[in-house]
C-alpha cells in the first residue's frame, strides 16, 4: 500500500459548512487561497489550519495540497501549527526597538506576567509571546499585535497589565 | 519653521470614509468625470509634465509607464495598487487607506481608463486586514453608483476592482511576488522578463502602482490652481508622504512639500529627538534604504539632493537613531528583518542574509577578523550584483551605506 | 511525426562575448550564445528541458552598460550586447555563491551516492574551491528511507528546485514543493509526509534531475554484491531494453549506443549464472495482453483497455483514478511476468532449487523497485524478483569490479529465458508497447501476416498520438501517451465514459522506459530521442518482429502455460490492483 491509514470524514460537519461559507464568500476561486487560508484558520481558536483542514481545501479548490502547504508555511501570518489563542507579537523591527526603555519596559513586563519568554506559550496555551517584523505602527510605538489588532502606545506597566487583563 | 502642506492629503477627516455620498459632497469622482472626458494620453502627459515618479521606492516616471501600459497590445489588461507597504518604519500608504479609502478607488478606476484595463486589483498586506471592511465598503458603493462595471460614465468603459490580501511577506512587495500571491501561491519572485506589463498577473499585461502614485492622480486632475505644480524645488515637483519614527518626540505621517530640509522634516514636523539627544544614524527608505549621519540635517529632501548624499528617497520613510544605538546594533536589528524575510529561493540572498548576520553578531562581540569584514563585503556586494530580485539586491544598502559613514566601526578591533 | 513547419526566417543577433564577436539567432540566450563559442558558464538549477529558473544565479555574468550582473540562462541576447564572463566580480560571484552553497550542504562527498556523478561537486572542482572561508551552517537531518524506490537527504539539497518542476510539469503531480523561506526553506512534501504517502508514484523523475545527492534511487548493490559470493546461491539476471541503449553514457560512448552484447558481458563477469532478457517477457506480456485485449473486445470486459507496464502508471491510476483501476490489463509487467516464470519454469527446466534462485532484474526505473515489492508479485511468501537495480546502479557494480563496458567483447543472452523478438524490444519505447501489441493481434485476429510492420503512428516523442488500426472490418481507436500529465489527459476521459478510444498505451516516463527514474544522470529529451532512434534500431535488425514468433515463448506455452489467459497463466502472468487511500476523504 502506498499510504498510511486514511481518516474518513476528519472533518465535523459544522467545521465544514463554515469552511464552505469561506470558500463560497472567494467564489471557490483558487486564486484566493491566502485569504482563504486567513479567514479559515481564525475559525480555530488556536489560529492555525490543521492538516486535514488543508487537504479539505486542497480537495474542494482542485489544486495540490502542496501549494496549500507552500501558503501556510511562506507566510508569516498563516500558521499550520496551533499558536496560542493569544499570540502576542512584539516587533523586532528597528523602529520600535531603538526606543530601548519602552521596549525593555513591555517585554519585561509581558515576560514576568506571563511567566514566559520569547517564542514561548503559557501552560494553559492562552498566550504565546513571538517577534515578527513591522507591522507599520511605529508611530505608535511601544504597542504589540494580537489577532490583527493593534493595541498602542503600552508606555506603562499599568497599561499593559491592563491589556492582559482585557484579555481573559 | 514647519513647511506642511495639504494635497494628497486634502481630504484627510473631510469626509466619512464609510460614504460615498459624503465623499461625492467633498468633490469625490469629479476627477473620474474629467478623466474620462479627456484623451487618456493627456492624462499621461499631465502626470509626465508634474514629473511624478513612483512611490513604492522604484522611482519610475509614473508618466511614462501609464503611457507604456497603455501602448502594449494585449487583451484584458490589468492595473493592480501595489498596497503591500512592508518596508520597516513606513506607513504613509496606511493613513491614505485609512483616510481617504475612495480616492484610491477612484484613482484606480481613472488609472484603467487610461491604460485601458478591465481589472483592477488591490494587493493589501495582511497586517493591514483591519482595513479591508472599509475598502471593501467603498468598492461596494462605487459599484452601486455606477462608477465600476460596466459603461461607466456612459463611456462605454468597463472596470472592475477586486481586494487581495497579502499572508505577511514583506517580499510580496516586488512586482512578480505580488503577482504570485494574488495568483495564490506563495509569493516567491520570479526572473523577468517577461515583464509585468507584457505579462503580469494571470499572464495579462499589467500596470503597478504604489497606493501613493495613483493617489496623487485624482488630486492632479482636479488642481486648477497648479498646487502641486509650484510645489517642489527643481526636479522634485510636488509633495511627498513621509514616514518619520524612531527616537523623535512626534512620529508620524506627513505631507512635505520637496526641498524642505531633513532638519526640518526631523525637528519641526516630527518634534526633535527624545531628550535632545544626539542623533546616532537616519536610514532613509525603510530596512533596503541607505543611512546617513547627522551631517545630512541641512539637505533638502528631494531625489536629487538626497542621491547625492548617498541615500534616497525609497519608501519615503525616516528612522531617526540617537546615541543610545550602535551603529552595528541598529545593522544587526535590520539584518534580523532580512533573515526573516528573504524568500530563500536565490542562493545569495538565501545564503548571503544568514552569513552575514553571523560575521555582524561576531562584530558585536569583537571577534571579528579582518578577513570576516573582507568576506562580508565580497558577499553584500555579491548579494546585490546578483540576486533575483530588488529584494537581495537591496539588502544590504543599509549595511554597504554603514560601511562608507561609518568606516570605524568595521576597523578590526574597532568595534564599539 | 508531422512535417516539421517551414521555419520562418529568424533574424540574427551580433553580439560580443569576452570580446569575441558572435551570431546567433534572436531569442538565444547568453548561456547558449556562450556554448557557441566554446564557453561554459557555471549553472546549477537550469537544465535544458525546463521552465528557466534562474534561482541559482551561478551564471551571472556581466554585460557592458548594466548596473547589475545578468543571469546567462534567462536573458536574451540583443544586437551590440557585450558580455564578460570571466571578469573580477563575475568569478567573485561564482566563487561565493559556491562557497555559500558549500557551507549550507552535507559534504560528506566520499561516502554521498552522487560523489563523482554531482554537479556542485564538478563546479567546486572547477573553480578549485579548495576551502571555505564560512562557517558550516548545515543542518544535518537523517536520510529518508521509507519506501523501496526513492531515498532523500534533505542535507544535500541546494533548493534548486528542478526536482519540483520534474514532478509538476513533467507528471503534473507536485508531490514536492518549497516551504518556508529565508535560511528555513526546505524542498519537502505536503506537511513532511513520505513520499510514499503523498500524490508521489515513485518515478524517480527527481532523482533525475537532482544535481546533487538529495534524491537518489535507493541503493540496493549490496544485496546483489552479497548475493554474488553466496556459492550456494543462483543468481540470475533479467535487463530490461531500455537499459543497453543508456548504460554506455556513463563509459563515454556516445548517447543511444547500442551496448547490449557488452551488457551482457559485464553481467557474467560479475558473476551472474545466467544473464537473461526482460525483451522475451515482454514478449510474453504482449502474448497475455493483446489476448486479453482481443477477450474484452470480443465478451465486452471493460474498454477502453490501457497498458500495465510502467509501474509508475500503475502506481498512478492506483492512486488518483482508483476507480478506473478495471481499465488496467490484468497482465503483470515484464518484469514481474519474467520474475513469475523464472521461479517457476526456470527451476524445472534447469534443475535447480527454487528456494536457491536469486532473481534480479536491472531496470530504467525507480518504481520497479516498488513493483517487486508488491505481495501479489511472488507466492508462499516468497518474492518472484528478489531484487531490482537502477540502471545508475549497474553502472556502480560494472565500475565497481574494474569494468571498461566500452573494451568489452560481446556475448549472447542465456537460454532459455534470452530470446527476444524486436517487438519486444522497443517496450521501451513510449508506443512500443503498443506497436508490439498491434503486430500479434493484427496477425492473431486476421490470420494474415502483416505487410508493413511499421507502425509509426504511434512512434515518436509527441505527448499523445492517436491511431486507428481496422481489425476485421471493425476500427479500433489507440491513443498512446508517454508523462503523467498527459495521462491525465486521457484519464479525465475516460472517468467521465467520454473516451474514444479502445486501446490505451501509458508510459509514466518521458520518452517512456529510455527516459526512466533510474536511467544515467544526465538524461536529456535529446539523449532519449537517440535512445529512442536506437532501439528503433534494434527491432530493424533482428530476425523475429513479432511476439507471438519466439520460439522459446512458443516453448513455454507448449511446455508449461498451455495457452494465453490459460488457468495456470492467469495464476502466473497476471495480477490485480488496489484502490490506493488518500489521506483524508471527504463527504
Amino acid at each position: 500500500m502506498l499510504t498510511a491509514q486514511t481518516k474518513v470524514y476528519p472533518l465535523p460537519d459544522e467545521l465544514q459548512a463554515k469552511i464552505d461559507l469561506v470558500l463560497e464568500s472567494h467564489d471557490n476561486d483558487p486564486t484566493q487561497i491566502v485569504g482563504i487560508l486567513l479567514e479559515v484558520q481564525e475559525l480555530n481558536e488556536r489560529h492555525y489550519v490543521p492538516e486535514p483542514v488543508a487537504y479539505y481545501l486542497a480537495d474542494r479548490l482542485s489544486m495540490p495540497v502542496t501549494n496549500v502547504f507552500d501558503c501556510l508555511n511562506f507566510y508569516s501570518e498563516l500558521s499550520s501549527k496551533p499558536r496560542a489563542k493569544y499570540p502576542i507579537q512584539v516587533c523586532s523591527s528597528p523602529a520600535c526597538r531603538v526606543n530601548v526603555i519602552d521596549t525593555k519596559r513591555l517585554l519585561e513586563t509581558l515576560e514576568n506576567l506571563l511567566d514566559i519568554k520569547i517564542g514561548e506559550t503559557t501552560y494553559d496555551g492562552r498566550f504565546t509571546l513571538e517577534t515578527t517584523t513591522c507591522y507599520g505602527a511605529c508611530d505608535r510605538a511601544p504597542s504589540v499585535r494580537i489577532n490583527g489588532h493593534i493595541y498602542d502606545h503600552l508606555d506603562s506597566q499599568e497599561k499593559i497589565v491592563a491589556l492582559l487583563r482585557s484579555l481573559t | 519653521m514647519s513647511k506642511c502642506i495639504k494635497f494628497l492629503t486634502r481630504n484627510f477627516g473631510q469626509y466619512d470614509t464609510s460614504s460615498i455620498g459624503s465623499y461625492m459632497n467633498v468633490g469625490g469622482f469629479q476627477a473620474l468625470r474629467k478623466a474620462v472626458s479627456m484623451d487618456p494620453e493627456k492624462i499621461c502627459d499631465l502626470i509626465a509634465s508634474v514629473k511624478v515618479r513612483g512611490r513604492g521606492g522604484a522611482e519610475y516616471p509614473l508618466g511614462r509607464k501609464w503611457s507604456q501600459a497603455r501602448s502594449v497590445v494585449g487583451e484584458r489588461k490589468v492595473v493592480v495598487c501595489n498596497a503591500d507597504e512592508g518596508e520597516t518604519t513606513t506607513f504613509k500608504d496606511r493613513e491614505l487607506i485609512k483616510n481617504d479609502p475612495f480616492n484610491l478607488i477612484e484613482a484606480l478606476i481613472i488609472a484603467g481608463y487610461v491604460v485601458g484595463a478591465t481589472d483592477g486589483y488591490i494587493y493589501m498586506r495582511a497586517e493591514y486586514a483591519c482595513y479591508r471592511p472599509l475598502l471593501l465598503n467603498a468598492i461596494r458603493q462605487a459599484r452601486n453608483y455606477g462608477f465600476l462595471g460596466e459603461n461607466i460614465l456612459g463611456k462605454g468603459f468597463n472596470f472592475d476592482l477586486h481586494l487581495y490580501s497579502g499572508g505577511g511577506a514583506y517580499v510580496c512587495g516586488e512586482g512578480t511576488a505580488l503577482i504570485r500571491s494574488i495568483e495564490g501561491k506563495a509569493g516567491r519572485p520570479r526572473m523577468k522578463p517577461p515583464f509585468i506589463k507584457v505579462s503580469g498577473l494571470f499572464a495579462r499585461p499589467t500596470c503597478l502602482n504604489n497606493v501613493e502614485s495613483l493617489s496623487i492622480v485624482p488630486h492632479l486632475l482636479m488642481d486648477d490652481e497648479q498646487i502641486y505644480a509650484n510645489s517642489g524645488v527643481g526636479e522634485s515637483i510636488g509633495t511627498k508622504m513621509i514616514s518619520v519614527a524612531g527616537n523623535v518626540n512626534n512620529p508620524g505621517v506627513f505631507e512635505i512639500p520637496f526641498g524642505t530640509t531633513v532638519r526640518d522634516i526631523i525637528y519641526n514636523l516630527a518634534g526633535g529627538i527624545q531628550h535632545d539627544r544626539e542623533i546616532q544614524l537616519i536610514q532613509f527608505g525603510g530596512a533596503s534604504g541607505k543611512i546617513a549621519d547627522a551631517s545630512i540635517l541641512d539637505t533638502p529632501y528631494t531625489y536629487d539632493d538626497l542621491r547625492a548624499a548617498g541615500v534616497m528617497v525609497g519608501s519615503g520613510a525616516l528612522l531617526v537613531i540617537d546615541q543610545r544605538t550602535s551603529v552595528i546594533d541598529f545593522l544587526r536589528m535590520n539584518q534580523e528583518f532580512f533573515s526573516d524575510e528573504s524568500c530563500g529561493q536565490c542562493t545569495p540572498c538565501r545564503e548571503g542574509n544568514l552569513h552575514i548576520k553571523i560575521i555582524l553578531d561576531k562584530i558585536a562581540e569583537h571577534k571579528a577578523t579582518a578577513e570576516d569584514i573582507r568576506i562580508m563585503a565580497t558577499i553584500a556586494k555579491v548579494m546585490s550584483m546578483s540576486s533575483l530580485c530588488g529584494l537581495g539586491e537591496t539588502a544590504q544598502n543599509t549595511l554597504q551605506s554603514a560601511m562608507l559613514t561609518f568606516p570605524e566601526v568595521f576597523e578590526v578591533g574597532g568595534a564599539e | 511525426m508531422a512535417a516539421e513547419h517551414e521555419t520562418k526566417e529568424v533574424p540574427m543577433v551580433n553580439l560580443t562575448i569576452n570580446n569575441i564577436a558572435v551570431q546567433v539567432p534572436k531569442g538565444t540566450k547568453i548561456m547558449q550564445a556562450a556554448q557557441t563559442l566554446g564557453i561554459d558558464i557555471p549553472h546549477l538549477c537550469y537544465h535544458e528541458d525546463q521552465r528557466i529558473k534562474a534561482h541559482c544565479r551561478l551564471c551571472s555574468v556581466e554585460v557592458t552598460g548594466k548596473r547589475r550582473l545578468l543571469a546567462a540562462c534567462s536573458t536574451e541576447v540583443w544586437e551590440g550586447m557585450d558580455v564578460h564572463t570571466d571578469t573580477q566580480i563575475v568569478r567573485d560571484t561564482q566563487v561565493s555563491i559556491l562557497q555559500l552553497m558549500l557551507a549550507n550542504h552535507h559534504k560528506d562527498c566520499l561516502s554521498c551516492p552522487r560523489n563523482q556523478n554531482c554537479d556542485l561537486q564538478r563546479l567546486c572542482s572547477r573553480f578549485n574551491i579548495l576551502e571555505s572561508p564560512l562557517p558550516s551552517v548545515v543542518k544535518e537531518e537523517p536520510r529518508i528511507v521509507t519506501n523501496p524506490s526513492i531515498v532523500r537527504d534533505p542535507s544535500k539539497c541546494i533548493r534548486c528546485g528542478r526536482c519540483i518542476q520534474a514532478c509538476k510539469d513533467v507528471q503534473g503531480i507536485a508531490a514536492l514543493t518549497y516551504a518556508g523561506r529565508s535560511n528555513d526553506i526546505t524542498v519537502t512534501t505536503a506537511f513532511n509526509k513520505p513520499m510514499e504517502a503523498t500524490d508521489c508514484i515513485l518515478c524517480g523523475q527527481c532523482s533525475l534531475v537532482c544535481p546533487t545527492g538529495a534524491i537518489v534511487e535507493k541503493d540496493d548493490t549490496q544485496k546483489v554484491l552479497d548475493a554474488l559470493q553466496n556459492p550456494k546461491k543462483h543468481v540470475i539476471v533479467q535487463v530490461a531494453p531500455a537499459v543497453r541503449v543508456a548504460l554506455g553514457d556513463a563509459f563515454g560512448l556516445e548517447p543511444g549506443a547500442i551496448v547490449t552484447g557488452q551488457m551482457v558481458t559485464a553481467l557474467k563477469l560479475l558473476g551472474f549464472d545466467k544473464v537473461f532478457d526482460t525483451v522475451f517477457s515482454a514478449d510474453l506480456t504482449i502474448m497475455e495482453e493483446g489476448y486479453e485485449f482481443l477477450d474484452r473486445l470480443k465478451n465486452g470486459g471493460t474498454m477502453p483497455m490501457m497498458t500495465s507496464c510502467s509501474p509508475g502508471w500503475v502506481n498512478y491510476m492506483e492512486k488518483h483514478f482508483p476507480d478506473c483501476r478495471d481499465h488496467l490489463s490484468s497482465a503483470k509487467s515484464p518484469m514481474s511476468m519474467f520474475g513469475a516464470v523464472a521461479k517457476t519454469y526456470y527451476p524445472e527446466k534447469a534443475g535447480v532449487d527454487v528456494h536457491d534462485i536469486v532473481t534480479v532484474a536491472v531496470m530504467p526505473c525507480t518504481a520497479k523497485k516498488f513493483e517487486a515489492a508488491r505481495p501479489e508479485m511472488g507466492r508462499d511468501g516468497m518474492a518472484d524478483v528478489d531484487i531490482v537495480l537502477t540502471t545508475r546502479e549497474l553502472i556502480k557494480l560494472i565500475k565497481y569490479v574494474g569494468l571498461s563496458l566500452q573494451n568489452l567483447p560481446e556475448s549472447e543472452f542465456d537460454s532459455p529465458l534470452g530470446t527476444g523478438t524486436g517487438a519486444g524490444a522497443i517496450f521501451g519505447a513510449t508506443g512500443g508497447v503498443m506497436e508490439a501489441a498491434l503486430r500479434t493481434v493484427y496477425e492473431v485476429v486476421t490470420g494474415e501476416t502483416l505487410a508493413k510492420l511499421d507502425f509509426t503512428d504511434v512512434r515518436g516523442f509527441e505527448g499523445i498520438k492517436e491511431c486507428t488500426v481496422t481489425l476485421k472490418g471493425k476500427d479500433i481507436h489507440i491513443a498512446v501517451a508517454h508523462t503523467l500529465k498527459n495521462a491525465r489527459l486521457i484519464m479525465e476521459q475516460v472517468k467521465k465514459g467520454t473516451s474514444p478510444y479502445d486501446f490505451i498505451e501509458i508510459m509514466a516516463c518521458p520518452g517512456g522506459c529510455i527516459g526512466g527514474g533510474g536511467q544515467p544522470i544526465g538524461t536529456t529529451n535529446a539523449i532519449r530521442k537517440k535512445r529512442m532512434a536506437s532501439l528503433y534500431e534494434i527491432d530493424r535488425n533482428l530476425p523475429l518482429r513479432k511476439s507471438h514468433e519466439n520460439p522459446e515463448i512458443q516453448t513455454l506455452y507448449k511446455d508449461f502455460l498451455g495457452e494465453p489467459l490459460s488457468e495456470k497463466a492467469h495464476e502466473l502472468l497476471h495480477t490485480h490492483y488496489h484502490k490506493v487511500d488518500k489521506p483524508y476523504e471527504f463527504r
